[in-house]
């Protein structure tokens, strides 16, 4: 592709939670129009890699740089890194019992729509604007009136995941592990929802263990991730390779 | 008598000796309206979170205002009238209605009914009075605000609710006072009584000052509140929001004695920094058929201590008796504290009991999910808390429900993240 155009840029990225560096001098840059998939065994640190970027406040940024279209994120707060247009689909997305579905995402919408300065929708529009999201992943619209995550089945957290992203509409998604757990109907509908979300202006990081969920979603670069670092980097045919090889040939 | 040690609760002993046991603000004449009060006073009460607004004023809200020993102004009194309903100070009360007072008072708790109470009985010298009459259905929402100024004042007032036959009156009291190093006592006492067919609903928003962050000063909070079914499927519903004091040692309950009566307890109780609550309710079944029902919701935040304490009583009289009990602790933080010590004591075979617990906690990965999705810290805990305190807030007059939403989320703002 010519003319690339970075949405998302690493530098020299250590990082660490409780005094225990994880990430271990990263660099890695996404240009808009670009899936990347990580890969890599447990423990390698490819959750702590979407953490960081979101801004969890449990992970330290020791030294090194990430940059947001060309802007350092550092000192942002999560909350604004979200506005910014970074979302982080959840390895376990969390429930929150009393909480709507729907109030959780008209607020998400809100907050978003605040951020810009653009007028907030009412419960009425919002539910019009929901509707057509809720075809994507092709869930009822019961979905709504149940509280967050509370009771979902793994597949229905993962697509409720799908939802949000759908409905917020970010310019950069970190997915991490989202296919794992689901059956093959599932996976096909939430690959279905992830290739209508992309477009050349958008960049998708992938974080799986599986080719499977590379069959539907092509990604342009696959890296792997080991110790803190990214050790390779090939195309889809590496993913294929790490399939029948494990990870244990690259050290 | 003694203090009681039973409840969940550290405090160093109260010198009774040191408390002012009257005081009244300087303005002595009695008003009609809150348009003649000292705009001053109306602006202390809307700094501490509860709002005299004028919106709430005009949209049927009766309102009597009890500063430290006396009360100040009663609202829509001529109003009242028209319908028979009596709703001035206790003082007034003893004055103009001595018959009904004589009749009642200390009939639900008498004198001697506890240590607190007993405090109460012996020193009280104003309160609100309250009687609907046969047949009539309050047109308004009667409202009580109470609030302690001076440093070293007690607050003993003293509230009398009758309902007559076939009457119905929902009634609502606020409490707030301003922040002083030295602790308060509060020693309230509210009594009701509900005749045949009568329903009184009693809601409270209590806020008074909880100390600060090191836990020093506030108010202590310890009141008797109970009200009798005496009549045949009569209905006494008590909703509280307790958010303020130091320490809160309250337990309204409810005596069944009519056929089919019926008790409703609903509580959302908010600790933060280094209050204690030791509070849940009574439900003593003698009539037969009687019904009750308990909702408590607990939030612990910081270094404080919540605790819910309840007692269901059925007697063997009370043929076909039903409780259902509903206990919830949220916690917030990993410094606080929720504790849940249900009694139960049935004497007849016929009756029927549930009870529900459950504790659950905001931590912060819930917060970190909330935040991921672009939504602030305090509208995520908001949208919990009041996820969390539906059930109650139902109950609570509209106009109310709405006040004691955003007085959670403000007396928890800073307590996570």
């Amino acid at each position: 592709m010519n003319n690339k155009i970075p949405v998302l840029e690493i530098k020299n990225l250590k990082a660490s939670i409780n005094e225990i560096e994880i990430l271990k001098d990263l660099n890695l840059t996404i240009n808009k129009g670009e899936i990347h998939a990580i890969m890599g065994p447990n423990g390698s640190g490819k959750s702590t890699f979407s953490k960081v970027i979101a801004g969890h406040p449990a992970y330290k940024v020791v030294s090194g740089e990430i940059l947001f279209n060309g802007n350092s994120i550092l000192d942002l707060n999560p909350e604004e890194r979200s506005h910014l247009g970074i979302f982080l689909a959840f390895q376990y997305p969390i429930e929150i019992p009393g909480v709507s579905n729907e109030d959780f995402l008209r607020l998400a919408y809100n907050s978003k729509l605040k951020s810009q300065n653009i007028p907030e929708v009412d419960p009425i529009e919002f539910l019009t604007l929901i509707n057509d999201k809720l075809k994507i992943i092709d869930m009822s619209a019961s979905f709504l009136n149940r509280n967050v995550n509370e009771g979902f089945s793994g597949g229905e957290k993962k697509r409720n995941e799908i939802l949000q992203m759908a409905l917020l509409n970010p310019q950069l998604s970190i997915l991490d592990e989202t296919d794992s757990g689901l059956d093959i109907d599932a996976l096909k509908v939430i690959s279905k929802g992830i290739n209508a979300y992309m477009s050349s202006e958008k960049a998708i990081v992938l974080i799986t263990h599986y080719q499977r969920l590379l069959d539907y979603i092509k990604p342009d670069y696959i890296h792997v991730m080991q110790n803190g670092k990214i050790v390779k980097t090939g195309n889809a045919e590496l993913a294929i390779e790490l399939e029948k090889k494990g990870y244990e040939w690259l050290k | 008598m003694k203090c009681p040690k039973w409840a969940q609760l550290k405090f160093s002993e109260i010198n009774y000796q040191d408390i002012i046991y009257y005081s009244a603000p300087v303005q002595n004449k009695k008003l009609n309206s809150l348009d003649e009060v000292d705009p001053e006073l109306l602006k202390t009460f809307d700094k501490l979170g509860i709002s005299l607004s004028e919106q709430k004023r005009l949209t049927n809200v009766a309102v009597d205002v009890v500063f430290d020993s006396i009360s100040i102004a009663t609202t829509f009194k001529a109003e009242l009238a028209q319908q028979g309903v009596i709703f001035c100070s206790i003082s007034e009360a003893v004055k103009e209605h001595p018959q009904l007072v004589k009749k009642y008072l200390g009939t639900v708790v008498p004198i001697g009914d506890n240590y607190f109470a007993a405090l109460n009985s012996a020193v009280f010298t104003d309160g609100s009075f309250c009687y609907i009459p046969k047949g009539v259905k309050c047109p308004l929402e009667l409202s009580t605000y109470f609030r302690i100024n001076e440093q070293k004042a007690g607050q003993f007032e003293r509230t009398l609710i009758i309902a007559e036959e076939n009457s119905q009156v929902s009634y609502l009291e606020g409490c707030t006072a301003p922040q002083y190093k030295e602790n308060q006592l509060h020693a309230a006492v509210v009594e009701l009584i509900a005749l045949e067919n009568a329903d009184i609903k009693y809601s409270t928003v209590q806020n008074w000052y909880s100390g600060n962050e090191q836990g020093q000063g506030g108010v202590y909070n310890f009141v008797t509140k109970r009200g009798l079914c005496i009549g045949d499927n009569s209905k006494i519903s008590w909703t509280q929001v307790e958010t303020g004091s130091a320490i809160t040692w309250k337990y309204p309950s409810c005596t069944l004695i009519g056929k089919n009566s019926q008790g409703e307890f609903y509580s959302v109780a908010l600790t933060n920094n280094y209050q204690q609550a030791d509070t849940g309710s009574k439900m003593i079944h003698i009539g037969k058929n009687s019904r009750s029902r308990i909702i408590s919701k607990g939030i612990s935040a910081g270094n404080s201590k919540n605790s819910y304490r309840g007692l269901v009583n059925i007697n063997n009289k009370a043929m076909g008796a039903r409780n259902y009990s509903q206990c919830d602790s949220l916690l917030i933080g990993n410094l606080s504290n929720a504790n849940t010590f249900p009694f139960i004591n049935v004497q007849n075979s016929t009756a029927k009991l549930e009870h529900e617990a459950s504790t659950s906690k905001i931590g912060e990965e819930q917060i970190f999910y909330f935040l991921q999705r672009g939504i602030s810290i305090e509208k995520g805990i908001e949208l919990m808390i009041s996820g969390f305190c539906r059930d109650v807030f139902t109950e609570l007059p509209l106009e109310f429900a709405e006040e004691a939403d955003r007085l959670l989320s403000l007396k928890l703002e800073g307590s996570v993240g």
